[in-house]
């Protein structure tokens, strides 16, 4: 009796061993996983489909578009200083950053070059522009760990930042501060000292997150040697900023290529890690932080006199003639490249976004990856949906 | 002092174009159809659209431009809206005036053709940026793909093609981008209509009119 129906419980549990076998095989061959469009680690609305072999990705697509705005047409029936609104939100976390570039490309065209003082609150916005970004990314990254304090800490010193920016310009996201020659208006009186407090201020939040997430053991885990990117490779995709150099590259815009803004008249470093994974893609940027801070901190103490606007016709005409200036924007490089036929209008703008190039290493990135890993990927590369559809 | 040292910066980057461009067109021989050299800005040179693809293999392997910037495509027509700002005439507006056909006129080391390709790599050891632009033939809109030296190309070659309906031979697949499948029509072209501009026009002409005080002296009084 017992004999009996103990073999027939094992054939009862091989057969659901079996069927279960099946079953898994079935439905783990080829299974989709659709991530997005609405899931916070895209900032924005993207799509990633997935093709799963188990918990690994064996296949990833990014879609977008959800949010294309056609930039590159309506530019070209915009005058020039119109442009500089609309350019405002491609990256909407470093909105003066997106101006700078646009600008400098009209200047080099215009032959025009800003006054001394113009250059250094381009160059002391542009920063404060990276720091208010760039922290927003460490709490952030938090948040796609699991970790949900540190994002309160970032929105409330990215608060402070943010007030400066608003003190000077006048506008938190969308600052439409720049000028072809010069910037609107000077800053506000006692302005220096107060951004000098603000300053102070993010270096805290630093030593903050290095302490609340880069000396945490989990964090650690979940991030070394995920997502590693070879140097060659992302340079052939085009990757840029902190994203290449935490592959070793040591390569950064502002020292390169400072066309138009005063970094070399400030004593600073590039950072860069040689792993190439997602931990070096986050420390370089908090190294990045702190390292703004200072250039900003050394900027307030040299601002020269002088006027903030060289002499510019009222009417803008860009004389013909084609020029390509980039800049490194908190997400990377960012360029464009401007056709101009000597009318009011530009013919034709190529918006060189950095997101754009970082996010289409991902298909091959997410090969081989695990599914919880995925999102520490895309959280590592760090890109605004808005600056890939322009 | 500083005039001097400016001076002397600007002749050194200009010399290290001039030995880049000279190697280029030593080395690409009849592919290469034109270029143009601004001094201490930027260098531009145009290949012909059959040597396009194998333009990049030469640039990263010889030239070690390991940087890849941007692809995208620039067309020449002249728009048929009569859009522009400072234009005399509005077709929009009115339609009656028809704009004379303005002849097309391609920008810096010149072009043949309605629709060029414009590209940018980057090297990371003379730290010096390069424009390769390329004429794309009017019948077969074809050029060949980047994607197998810069894989980071097949993205921009998919925006490209979508947009300007420009067609990359040998590119792995080139699916819509950001345009839902049943878009009909490629937006960046200039005979492509921008609708919104359709539906309600812009009065652009009135932002720009001078101050009446001081440009125009008539008006003040």
């Amino acid at each position: 009796m017992t004999a009996i129906s103990d073999r027939r419980q094992m054939a009862y549990v091989a057969a659901q061993a079996a069927d279960a076998r099946v079953n898994v095989e079935l439905e783990a061959e080829g299974m989709t996983l659709n991530i997005g469009p609405q899931h916070p680690a895209t900032h924005g609305t993207l799509r990633i489909v997935a093709r799963l072999d188990g918990e690994q990705v064996i296949e990833a697509e990014p879609i977008m578009g959800y949010m294309h705005r056609g930039y590159e047409k309506l530019t070209e029936v915009r005058t020039y200083p119109q442009v500089t609104t609309l350019v405002n939100r491609i990256d909407w976390l470093g909105s003066f950053c997106n101006e700078v570039p646009f600008i400098l490309a009209a200047e080099q065209l215009m032959e025009i070059e800003a006054p001394p003082r113009a250059q250094h609150i381009r160059t002391i916005l542009f920063e404060l522009g990276r720091i208010a970004h760039v922290s927003l990314f460490l709490g952030d990254l938090g948040v796609q760990l699991g970790a949900v304090t540190p994002v309160f800490y970032a929105f409330r010193d990215r608060e402070h930042v943010l007030n400066q920016i608003e003190a000077a310009t006048g506008g938190r996201f969308h600052p439409n501060f720049d000028r072809i020659g010069g910037v609107k208006d000077d800053l506000p009186a006692g302005w220096i000292a107060e951004t000098r407090q603000v300053l102070q201020k993010l270096r805290e939040f630093c030593d903050l997150i290095d302490g609340l997430l880069f000396g945490n053991e989990i964090f650690e885990a979940r991030t070394r040697g995920i997502g590693v990117i070879p140097a060659d490779v992302g340079l052939s995709y085009g990757l840029s900023g902190a994203n290449i150099r935490a592959s070793g590259v040591d390569w950064d815009l502002r020292r390169d290529a400072p066309n138009g803004l005063v970094y070399d008249k400030v004593d600073w470093k590039v950072w860069t890690h040689p792993d190439g994974d997602a931990y070096a893609r986050s420390w370089v940027r908090l190294q990045e932080v702190r390292e703004s801070c200072d250039i900003v901190e050394q900027l307030l103490d040299t601002m020269p006199p002088g006027p903030i606007m060289a002499k510019v016709p009222r009417i803008i005409k860009v004389p013909e003639g084609e020029a390509y200036v980039a800049t490194e924007n908190p997400l990377g490089e960012m360029g464009y490249y401007i056709v101009s036929k000597g009318g009011l209008e530009p013919f034709r703008v190529k918006i060189r976004s950095a997101s754009f190039n970082n996010m289409s290493i991902t298909p091959w990135l997410l090969q081989g990856a695990y599914v919880p890993d995925v999102i520490t990927i895309l959280a590592s590369l760090y890109f605004i949906l808005g600056d890939i559809d322009r | 002092m500083t005039d001097t040292t400016e001076v002397q910066e600007e002749a050194q980057v200009d010399e290290a174009r001039e030995a880049l461009l000279e190697a280029i067109t030593a080395e690409l021989g009849d592919a290469l159809v034109d270029s143009h050299l601004q001094p201490g800005q930027d260098l531009w040179i145009r290949v012909s659209s059959d040597s396009f693809g194998d333009t990049a293999d030469y640039l990263r392997e010889r030239q070690r431009f390991r940087f890849f910037d941007y692809l995208s495509a620039i067309d020449w027509l002249p728009s048929p809206f009569g859009r522009s700002l400072d234009a005399n005439v509005d077709n929009i507006l009115n339609p009656s005036d028809a704009a004379e056909p303005v002849a097309m006129e391609q920008g810096v080391a010149g072009g043949e053709t309605r629709f060029q390709i414009i590209a940018r790599v980057y090297s990371l050891t003379t730290h010096l940026g390069l424009h390769v632009k390329a004429d794309v033939p009017d019948d077969t809109m074809t050029v060949g793909t980047w994607t197998g030296v810069y894989p980071g190309a097949e993205w921009h070659e998919r925006e490209t093609h979508e947009m300007f309906g420009i067609n990359f031979a040998q590119h792995p697949g080139l699916r819509p981008l950001y345009l839902p499948g049943a878009f009909e029509g490629h937006p960046l072209r200039k005979d492509f209509p921008l609708l919104a501009r359709l539906v309600k026009p812009w009065p652009g002409i009135v932002d720009v009119e001078p101050m009446p005080t001081q440009d125009n002296p008539e008006d003040a009084a």
